[in-house]
């Protein structure tokens, strides 16, 4: 099964580029928060990929905690959105400028 | 070309459009489904990749969990179609940062110090997944990261509920 681990790398980098620009451009915080996901899961395949590569499951294991560590952070991101949207009436990081004195 | 191949080249575009369509899409609705469709075309990867224990806990984690999530805090949120929120105003910049991001590992690629010997191998143990190996790694040598993560979900359970409490 001839698919080259450089190949899978291209995927998941170009994966994780898509999620940097919408982390860059967007300005609703739950498709940054999306954005996130998209990263998270480019460098899980690129451990998945290397787990294959060198017949090793350490790559598999730390995936298995890259996927639970991300429930976490999106869990408490979105709790952070609806705490922001209560008390600001807003998700646009743009109108988030509290702190800016 | 190896059928398997194939199948990674249609799955890995099909995955690629979707992500685009998650951060191109205006309506958040929109980019949620996008993104379902994105984990899912992962988890067939990490099948492709001999990863079956992974990309099960995939599907259930990102698309029956974190999805839900997402469309619960959308729903909640409850906001209108913006107009002419697609874009900032930096956007040429963000775009030149994510480009020349892009670009340089791709130039580290192109040089080929990546390159050198890096073809799958043929599965070691085909047989019966890999569930049992991986079992065994994450109860013998990762026994303690495990509880810990543990103990972090525990964390972001409490944090999340405290933060989305309606008085504080």
């Amino acid at each position: 099964m001839p698919v080259p681990v450089s190949h899978i790398l291209v995927f998941s980098l170009l994966l994780f580029s898509i999620g940097v620009l919408g982390v860059l451009t967007r300005r609703n915080a739950i498709v940054i928060l999306m954005s996130i996901e998209l990263m998270m899961n480019a460098a899980n395949i690129n451990f998945i990929a290397f787990s294959q590569r060198l017949q090793n499951m350490v790559g598999q294991v730390f995936g298995v905690f890259t996927i639970a560590v991300a429930a976490g952070e999106v869990a408490v991101g979105l709790a952070v959105v609806l705490a922001l949207f209560r008390n600001r009436d807003t998700v646009y990081v743009d109108e988030v400028h509290v702190m800016k004195g | 070309m190896a059928p398997e191949a194939v199948v990674f080249y249609v799955l890995a575009s099909i995955a690629l459009i979707a992500a685009v369509m998650v951060i191109w899409s205006r309506s958040v609705i929109h980019s949620a489904i996008y993104l379902v469709l994105t984990f899912f075309c992962v988890a067939a990867v990490y099948v492709l990749l001999r990863a079956e224990f992974v990309a099960v806990v995939q599907v259930l984690v990102y698309a029956g969990g974190i999805l839900v999530l997402f469309l619960f805090a959308i729903m909640l949120v409850n906001l209108g179609d913006p107009g002419g929120s697609r874009v900032r105003l930096h956007a040429t910049l963000s775009g030149f940062i994510g480009v020349s991001v892009g670009g340089m590992i791709l130039y580290v690629y192109s040089t080929g110090r990546l390159a050198s010997a890096l073809v799958v191998n043929p599965p070691a143990a085909a047989g019966g997944g890999n569930i049992q190996l991986l079992g065994a790694a994450l109860y013998r040598d990762y026994l303690l990261p495990f509880e810990i993560a543990s103990i972090l979900l525990l964390v972001a359970m409490i944090g999340a509920i405290v933060l989305a409490r309606q008085k504080y």
